[in-house]
């Protein structure tokens, strides 16, 4: 499972922090850092939601 | 009890986040998807910035679904038909060609309907913003360069519109009949920030100030103010809030008041379920019965409703969370706010549009606000979700800051 986020669409609403924080952050500079590009699978899961809860869509799971 | 046949009445985001939701906990009978627009699904929230603007193409709203294609989820479309009426003793969706639609197990989410102004069906030119239809219709209009825009009410939709009208050039006047903008959703204190953020960006901002009047033979010309201005106007965008589409259940034997009541599990009736604009349940979380407009309570609710179609009996209690972005600031709440709250500043400054504000009621913290601080937004939020006392919410504010 490979992470790939579209910065173009990201609008740092920080959603996709609460539903991974293991994989994603972001920092008082307002940008949104991918901890990992590739988790295990035992978070698919969780980052699953946090596409879904993007109100961007700017999230994708590859893989 | 089998559910072979699932119809879901509603094509917008609660109603397709409930079928994805269907398919992903493994019900494989049928699901057929009634909406009365002729579009797929489709995002909203670009429709007051975006799409109004110009800076993206309508058919870029289109809504994705987690698992790739929507195509994937095997989905009957009806779409451009409407449910006139549900008969519940013969189990059926009656649709407007008078075709029934039977069902095992239905889902309800059909959304609102924006108020419309009294007296200005006849008139060209005045306008509310809800659909992919609506908003192409606005940026038509806002193409052919009016000399001055009208907002009526200050809002989200409102405030929204105003700022996407302002960002492109044209003129803007901003009516409100409350004290200050969002006064409702954010109470006195944060509305006047609201209020400033637009004064600065040149928009005519008029508060406490009602609509005595829209002029004009087929179009729109003037407005009459409560307080005696008049203004000469070429586009009128109505946000006054909306009503939720409970009409064609009127007799239907659900309980409608302000919505369709439902149990805290998103349950209307036996084998029905209700979710997005057009609920109302008891939150047991806050020990309140709400209707919730957020965008992210469409998808939250849909998915909810959808486990409890299929036996799931988990009550729906969430934090609810919305977001709306007004030129280069970005206001998120987490959790609840009303007028009638306390509210403490946590973080940053109101006049540097860089904050995070606590409401508090009853003794704790029920919402966080914030203005271009989306992290720590989501990081105090779990000060909501852990119903953490005022006193202890303001502590853990100062030491995390």
């Amino acid at each position: 499972m490979r992470i790939v986020v579209d910065y173009d669409l990201c609008e740092s609403n920080a959603l996709c922090l609460t539903a991974a924080p293991e994989v994603f952050e972001v920092r008082d500079d307002d940008f949104l850092y991918v901890l990992q590009d590739e988790p295990s699978e035992e978070l698919r899961a969780k980052v699953e939601e946090a596409v879904r809860r993007c109100p961007k869509q700017a999230i994708v799971i590859e893989g | 009890m089998s559910l072979d046949r699932i119809v879901i009445v509603g094509a917008s985001l609660a109603g397709l986040r409930a079928a994805e939701e269907l398919r992903a906990r493994g019900h494989e009978g049928v699901i057929t998807v009634v909406g009365d627009e002729p579009h797929r699904p489709y995002d909203r929230p670009p429709l007051s910035k975006q799409v109004l603007t110009g800076a993206k193409p309508p058919e870029s709203t289109t809504l994705a679904v987690a698992a790739g294609s929507i195509d994937d989820l095997g989905l009957e479309w009806r779409l451009g038909e409407s449910a006139t009426g549900l008969d519940l003793a013969d189990r059926s969706v009656l649709l407007g060609g008078g075709e029934r639609l039977a069902f095992d197990g239905l889902v309800i989410a059909t959304g609102a309907t924006p108020r419309r102004l009294p007296g200005t069906d006849h008139l060209e030119g005045v306008h509310t913003l809800r659909s992919l239809d609506d908003s192409i219709a606005i940026r038509a209009a806002l193409a052919a360069g009016p000399r001055r825009v009208v907002v009526v009410g200050a809002g989200f939709i409102g405030a929204e519109v105003a700022a996407s009208t302002r960002s492109l050039g044209i003129e803007v006047s901003l009516i409100e009949a409350l004290a200050v903008p969002l006064e409702r959703s954010l109470g006195p204190e944060m509305g006047a920030v609201v209020a400033d953020l637009h004064r600065d960006h040149g928009v005519d901002v008029h508060l406490g100030v009602g609509v005595v009047l829209i002029e004009g033979s087929d179009r729109v010309e003037r407005i009459r103010l409560s307080d005696g201005s008049v203004l000469e106007v070429d586009l009128v965008v109505v946000g006054i809030g909306v009503s939720p589409n409970t009409e064609w259940l009127e007799g239907s034997g659900l309980t409608l008041d302000n919505g369709i009541v439902c149990d805290a599990t998103c349950l209307a009736a036996p084998g029905v379920v209700a979710a997005g604009d057009v609920a109302r349940w008891p939150n047991e979380r806050f020990d309140e019965v709400m209707r919730v407009e957020h965008w992210d309570n469409a998808i939250e609710m849909g998915e909810h409703a959808a486990r409890t179609l299929l036996g799931d009996a988990t009550p729906y209690t969430p934090v609810p969370w919305f977001w709306s972005d007004q030129y280069d600031r970005k206001i998120q709440l987490a959790g609840l706010a009303s007028p009638d709250d306390i509210v403490e500043v946590v973080s940053g400054r109101l006049e540097d549009r860089r904050f995070v504000a606590f409401y508090g009621r009853a003794g704790r913290i029920v919402g966080v606000l914030g203005m271009n601080q989306p992290a720590k937004v989501m990081r105090w939020r779990s000060l909501v979700e852990t119903g953490a006392s005022w006193s202890d919410a303001l502590a853990v504010a100062a030491a995390t800051d």
